[in-house]
Order: C-alpha cells, then structure tokens, then sequence
C-alpha cells in the first residue's frame, strides 16, 4: 500500500498536481500568487505559481504559459480535469508588496495585479474561491493538503496558520 | 547570437565586469568601515529564476536585498543580497548607533532609519560598481532609486527579476561576494548580482572590442 507522503515542490512560474496523500507547496511568495485548485471529494489538487499577471504583455514570442494569471489558470485547470477532477473549488494567496522602501517603480502593485488577474481567470473559468491570504507586505510559504482540502500559510516571524 | 551560450571567452570578460565592479564596491565599503574589505573570483552563470533564488540561499532565506534598474547604454538590474542580521550590523557599525535594528520588534521611527540607512549604504556600493564599470567600458551608466526589501528570498527577488521576466525565462548573472572579517570571524558577507538585460550582451561584448 502507497503510505508514503510525498511533498511536491513548486517552483516560480511552474505547475504542477497531486493526488491524496501527497501535499503540494511552494516557497517564498511574493507579489507572486499561488493558487491551488482542488477536487475535494477526490483528493485532486494542483498549484500554480504565477510571476505576472497578463501573457498579452509579454515581450517575447514563445511564452511560457505557467508564468502568466491570464494563461496558468486555465492550464491548470486542463490538468486537473485530465486527472478527472470535477467539482473544482480554489484557494489563492500571495500578491504582497515587497519592498519597503523605492515602491515608486513601473512595477508598483504588481500583487494586486496579479490578484485580480487570477480572480478574473478563476471567475471566467467559473471557480469560486473559498479562502485566501492576499495582499499586505510578507512573502509566504503555504501548501495545500488535498486530504483534507486545507491550505496552511507560513510567514517570516508568524506562526503557521491555514485557511 | 544566443546570449544564453556563452563561450569560455565572453564568460571571462562577464568576469571581469565583475571583478572590476564589485573590486571597487569593496573599496568603497572598506573606506566607509576603515576595514580590509576582500572579494571572492565573480561567478558567471546562466540561470533561470529558481536557480537565482537558489544562489542566494533558497527560496526561504531571509535576506535584505537592495536592487537598482540599471539604466543608460547598458540596462539590467543589480542587487545586492545580505543577511537580515549582517545588514543590521553593517548599519549598526556605519551610524555607531545599536538602536538602529532591522527586526521585526523595532519601533518604526528607529527601524525606519535603519532602513534608510542600509538604502543609502546600497547607493553608494552600487554607485562605486557602476561607475568602475563605465569608466572600464566608456559605456554611460546610471542606477535607479534603490529599492529595499527584506523577507525570504524568493519573495524579494522575483521582483528584481520582473522586467526581465517579461522577455525570458533565463538570465546571465554574474555574482561577486565581498566579505569582511576580524579576527578570521566573519563580520558581513555581500553578494552583488549583475544581471545584464539580454539584449545589453551584444553591447557589452562589443564595447570590449570583441565581435
């Protein structure tokens, strides 16, 4: 029998899924958002961890989908119902504003940004959020259970709390 | 060209940017300490931005970062990375004053000028890197406002790397460390990252007299 827990790591403009028991994660969120979507009933969850918000922005020809709000979200989503998940619900968080001091850049509310690129993904796609832990001036650390459907969210000098 | 294949050739002039840069950084720092200041042999690296996190400790790492656009004939970015507790420090010693801390328990007003203070420290390291560099190149070159933020480090670097993020998925980075030390105890370790946009490479090269 498969007991062993996996932790499956992602990384900055990557996607990845699981299945129960494994848990999926991602470190240190900044204006970044991460955004789980899950399939409560099948223990189905995948995450993906979005650097900018718009992929019409980009100045580049080949794009890579899984960096932008506009074009992971529904990837993902692609993913997910390939695994069969069907009752698809989400949990978002990141888009901080990380720098203290010099926010005056091209750069400035790039969370916010990025957090309502994703909810407007999410919307289009039909998902509603559950819970999430967005905004404010702290990066994250979370990862998602899909046992139990709970996120947990950790940040610098805080104690873990889950949403 | 392939900015991303690098020959032997281009990785050492890349070097030298960094030796001559960060050299002159080190010199500034050890004038503004009245300390020896000593510098590692740069690092050239092609990365993609979870191997920049990874060079600087790992997505988690708390650490202060200090960035600048890099503006004028050659654009990039340039940040420069410390420990939350060796940032405090090198304030610390600069004001002569311990009430100047950068954790979270500080009150605003002393945390504040803490900040400020280690801002104004990144102007004049990056300032020293930039002007050595120009003077080596002739090429103009100016940096931004500098830019502080201090969390774990994939949360403070991925803001660096957003305009480049906007073209690729990769970037040269070239990373020289400078360190202080007493005693053969270590006082305060630097990295400063160089992180050319792509399309400065064929500037760069050129620049040096290599086609």
């Amino acid at each position: 029998m498969h007991t062993m827990k996996t932790i499956v790591n992602v990384g900055i403009a990557d996607t990845k899924t699981v299945t129960a028991p494994d848990t999926i994660r991602t470190l240190g969120l900044g204006s970044c958002i991460g955004t789980v979507l899950y399939d409560e009933r099948q223990g189905i969850a995948g995450l993906s961890h979005v650097l900018l918000p718009d992929s019409s922005q980009a100045k580049a020809g080949n794009i890579n989908l899984m960096k932008y709000a506009d074009t992971a979200i529904p990837q993902l989503l692609e993913m997910l119902q390939e695994l069969g998940a069907k009752n698809i619900k989400a949990k978002i968080a990141g888009g901080a504003q990380m720098f203290q001091i010099g926010q005056g850049t091209s750069f400035m509310r790039i969370g916010d940004k990025n957090m309502e690129a994703v909810q407007g993904a999410l919307r289009k796609s039909n998902i509603s959020i559950v819970s999430s832990d967005v905004g404010g001036n702290l990066g994250r650390t979370i990862e998602f259970d899909p046992t139990t459907s709970i996120l947990s969210v950790r940040k610098r000098n805080h104690d873990v709390f889950t949403i | 060209m392939d900015v991303f294949q690098l020959t032997g050739f281009q990785k050492d002039i890349l070097k030298e940017i960094g030796n001559i840069g960060a050299g002159n950084a080190a010199t500034s720092l050890s004038r503004l300490l009245g300390q020896k200041v000593d510098m590692t042999v740069p690092n050239v690296e092609v990365a993609d931005f979870n191997e920049v996190i990874a060079l600087v400790g790992g997505p988690e790492q708390p650490i202060a970062g200090i960035m600048f656009q890099v503006e004028g004939e050659i654009t990039g970015v340039m940040a420069i990375v410390v420990d939350i507790e060796e940032a405090e420090y090198l304030v610390q010693k600069l004001t002569h004053n311990q009430a100047f801390q950068l954790s979270e328990q500080t009150n605003g007003a002393a945390l504040e000028i803490a900040m400020s203070a280690l801002s104004e420290i990144g102007n004049i390291l990056t300032g020293s890197y930039l002007t050595a560099l120009s003077d080596f190149t002739g090429l103009h070159l100016q940096p931004s406002v500098p830019h502080l933020g201090m969390d774990m480090a994939g949360a403070i670097m991925t803001m660096g790397l957003l305009e480049i993020s906007q073209v690729t998925d990769y970037c040269i980075i070239i990373d020289t460390e400078i360190r202080q030390e007493e005693e053969e105890h270590e006082q305060i370790r630097g990295n400063f990252l160089f992180i050319p946009d792509p399309e400065s490479f064929q500037k760069l090269f050129a620049t040096l007299g290599w086609h």
